[in-house]
């Protein structure tokens, strides 16, 4: 099946490939000149904002965004929700490629990346949110990669190691739910230590559980989204199941992120009522966090149920796209842009053009991954000789 | 002592126990941690700076940093805010006072202020700073990754970064001349001071100093000793006569220790590891019990329906049955009556036969 359906690719000299072409080379050049000449030659980092877009985005959206493989396995596999059983492959799959990347662009912004497993082999700073975000990322890769694995292996037909990588999904699922929990919530964790850099709208002692709500609605919206994605380019791959599960998993999911985000506007109400910041939302600051809060929570919040509620998947699927944006700004805002909120606009940070370009490098290696695993390997269709079992 | 006081604190905090951990990051007691006794920083006198930057020039000389673009008697410098940077680890800025009172500018020195529980060594997932006994907050590039969350978590924006260097790069800032202080020297800055307005002791003792100025001048020095609590307390300690907002140094940080910052959704962690997963098993149980549920009342109702079929049939065919046998008895009984009446008729028939017959054979003999 996988050797058959390669012919549509065969023709390689697309306007995508050669977009990509491109900005791989670029990609390359940004790498040698990142480790040959320093951060300093490829960012606009300072010793005021050492943080950037490559934690910014990469690490910090590249991790929300993947979490459509725990949101999803957990619909399916610990809430019982097998209708939507067909979604899991493919959430999965850009759950892990989406930690992979992550953790490949941590190689450019960290100094001296080789040294990155020393938390857990000399260091031991517990103390540090770091820490926990490191140790369950890396174990979160692991289990993504474990729960990804019986499609490569029947591909390569190894049915026995596919059958116990099978046997492995519940125990898989758990240990996913619960490492994300920890490091979607630390992620915003990690700026509980700096409450007079963070602009006070944005700084909260609720971050972690902003962070950890808000990455469920981003799992669910970025598997409406990917969802969409794929059935545009990949629709020649996905079998009946695939096709007929599609609509109602929009369906449902619309509903659930809409329930979500309707939960995240109440506590972020919570938020900017607890740290009693109400006088704040008529400074700029304020007029920018409205935009966040009702642009890109409420409203996607109103469409997402006008969606369900009339059963337009199209508004869904847009809804996805807007609500999906509404988590980069998020994440941007966190920590960047109303980062060092406090610091002259002459010593603000803006990414280097060659910041933008590692991570567009970043999401363009993803997409390309992405793309010759799917045109392989049973992710958008049950692999025929494994029906029975799923 | 064969375990140290750090390694038991780190496994408490791998055994999941990183809230008491991150609040006791620079102490094992409970309370309000003031410092390790003994332990030494220095006084920054701010009203007698005058902005001579010998300490600068000193700090450059006594840690081998490379010579600055222009020297440090160069005094036009101090027309710009300067922070700190990997090759200067102290520098004085000049502020002109908005207070009319005091009309000549003031300057201030600006390095690290080795907090006593420090914002970078609580959130080192490596541990490579290390607030010392001493007072000293060191830096240990053996083990650092290059992450730079100290500097993120910082909030005197003090340590500084090699971004030009590719492969190797260190975080830089301040050491209190730890080095020198073994050697029972001073630091180099407190030592190039010609207006003694940087006084190096042990810090219970400088906030006695700092004290007994405030009370001597009251007129000359705000009634607050910046550093003594800022931050849960550092090492540095400061004296002025404006507010010391005007002289960047921000009044808003509190006085809670850095790792209190972090201590609540450290504390959560083991929390979640150890219910997250009887929740969701929980879930997943009820689930699949009620699957199991449904499965075994489609199937119970699909019997029940079964069996009633079969009972319906049973019956039908019972009487089909019976209708059956009576039409048969029917049949036969009617049989045998046509049967009966057959012979009888025979009978009679032949009876009449017979009788006819002799009759017929007489009349012939009659005849």
């Amino acid at each position: 099946m996988s050797t058959e359906n390669t012919a549509p690719n065969s023709s390689k000299l697309t306007p995508f490939n050669l977009i990509a072409g491109l900005i791989v080379i670029v990609g390359l050049f940004i790498t040698v000149l990142r480790f040959t000449k320093g951060l300093g030659a490829v960012s606009n980092l300072s010793n005021h904002s050492p943080w950037g877009i490559w934690i910014g985005f990469d690490l910090l959206v590249g991790v929300a965004l993947a979490a459509g493989g725990y949101v999803t396995s957990a619909a399916v596999y610990v809430f019982g929700m097998k209708r939507y059983h067909s979604a899991v492959r493919p959430a999965v799959l850009t759950g892990f490629l989406g930690y992979l990347f992550v953790v490949i662009a941590l190689h450019y912004d960290v100094g001296r990346p080789w040294r990155l497993p020393y938390p857990f082999i000399v260091g031991w700073g517990t103390t540090s949110l770091l820490f926990e975000v490191g140790l369950c990322v890396a174990l979160y890769l692991t289990v993504l990669f474990l729960e990804f694995t019986p499609a490569p292996l029947e591909w390569l037909g190894l049915t026995k190691t596919r059958n116990l990588a099978v046997k492995l999904t519940m125990v898989l699922t758990i240990f996913g739910v619960v490492l994300s929990t920890l490091h979607q919530s630390s992620l915003g964790a990690l700026f509980l230590i700096a409450p007079s850099k963070l602009h006070p709208l944005w700084y909260s002692p609720y971050l972690p559980v902003f962070f950890f709500v808000s990455s469920i609605i981003a799992g669910l919206s970025m598997v409406i989204f990917e969802g969409s994605l794929s059935h545009k380019a990949f629709h020649h791959k996905m079998d009946a199941t695939h096709l007929q599960e599609s609509d109602g998993l929009v369906l449902g999911f619309g509903k659930a992120a809409a329930l979500v985000l309707a939960g995240y506007f109440t506590i972020k109400i919570v938020g900017i009522t607890a740290g009693n910041h109400w006088h704040l939302l008529t400074s700029p600051y304020g007029y920018w966090f409205l935009v966040e809060l009702l642009g890109f929570v409420a409203l996607p919040c109103l469409l997402y149920a006008m969606g369900a509620r009339e059963k337009n998947l199209k508004l869904i699927r847009f809804t996805a796209a807007w609500t999906v944006a509404g988590i980069v700004l998020n994440r941007l805002n966190v920590s960047v842009i109303a980062f060092n909120y406090h610091l002259p606009v002459a010593e603000r940070y803006f990414p280097h053009w060659m910041e933008i370009g590692i991570s567009v490098f970043m999401v363009t290696l993803l997409i390309l991954v992405y793309r010759f695993i799917v045109t392989r390997m049973p992710i958008l269709y049950g692999h025929p000789d494994y029906q029975a079992n799923h | 002592m064969a375990i140290s006081r750090r390694k038991f604190l780190g496994w408490m905090g791998a055994a999941g126990i990183g809230s008491t951990v991150a609040k006791s990051a620079g102490a094992a007691s409970t309370g309000h941690f003031t410092g390790y006794p003994g332990s030494m920083g220095v006084l920054h006198d701010i009203t007698r700076c005058v902005g001579c930057r010998s300490c600068e020039a000193a700090c450059n000389q006594v840690n081998n940093l490379a010579a600055p673009t222009k020297p440090f008697s160069d005094l036009t410098v101090l027309e710009q805010k300067r922070a700190t940077t990997n090759e200067a680890y102290t520098v004085v800025n000049r502020y002109e006072s908005s207070e009319p009172k005091a009309a000549i500018p003031v300057f201030r020195k600006i390095q690290c202020n080795h907090c006593l529980e420090p914002a970078c060594a609580s959130v080192c997932f490596v541990r490579a700073f290390k607030k010392t006994e001493k007072g000293p907050v060191l830096y240990d590039p053996s083990v650092c990754v290059g992450c730079r969350y100290c500097m993120m978590a910082c909030p005197f924006e003090i340590p500084t970064y090699e971004y030009n260097e590719p492969l190797t790069p260190r975080v830089l800032k301040c050491t209190l001349c730890a080095p020198r202080l073994e050697q029972g020297l001073l630091p180099g800055c407190v030592e190039a001071c010609p207006k003694e307005a940087l006084t190096f002791g042990k810090r219970t003792d400088l906030i006695q100093i700092a004290r007994e100025r405030i009370r001597n001048h009251p007129g000359r020095y705000l009634n607050h000793i910046y550093g003594e609590n800022e931050m849960g307390g550092t090492s540095w300690l400061y004296l002025s006569s404006v507010p010391f907002g005007s002289v960047g140094l921000r009044e808003d940080l509190g006085i809670k220790p850095a790792p209190e910052l972090t201590a609540g959704a450290l504390s959560i962690v083991p929390m979640v590891v150890g219910l997250w997963p009887v929740l969701l098993t929980g879930v997943f149980a009820m689930n699949k019990r009620k699957e199991k549920i449904a499965a075994q009342e489609q199937a119970q109702a699909v019997a029940a329906a079964v069996a009633e079929a079969q009972r319906k049939a049973q019956t039908q065919l019972t009487q089909a049955l019976d209708k059956a046998k009576k039409e048969k008895d029917k049949a036969l009984e009617q049989a045998e009556k046509a049967k009966e009446q057959a012979v009888k008729k025979a009978l009679e028939a032949a009876a009449t036969a017979t009788e006819t017959k002799p009759q017929t054979k007489g009349e012939g003999e009659e005849v």
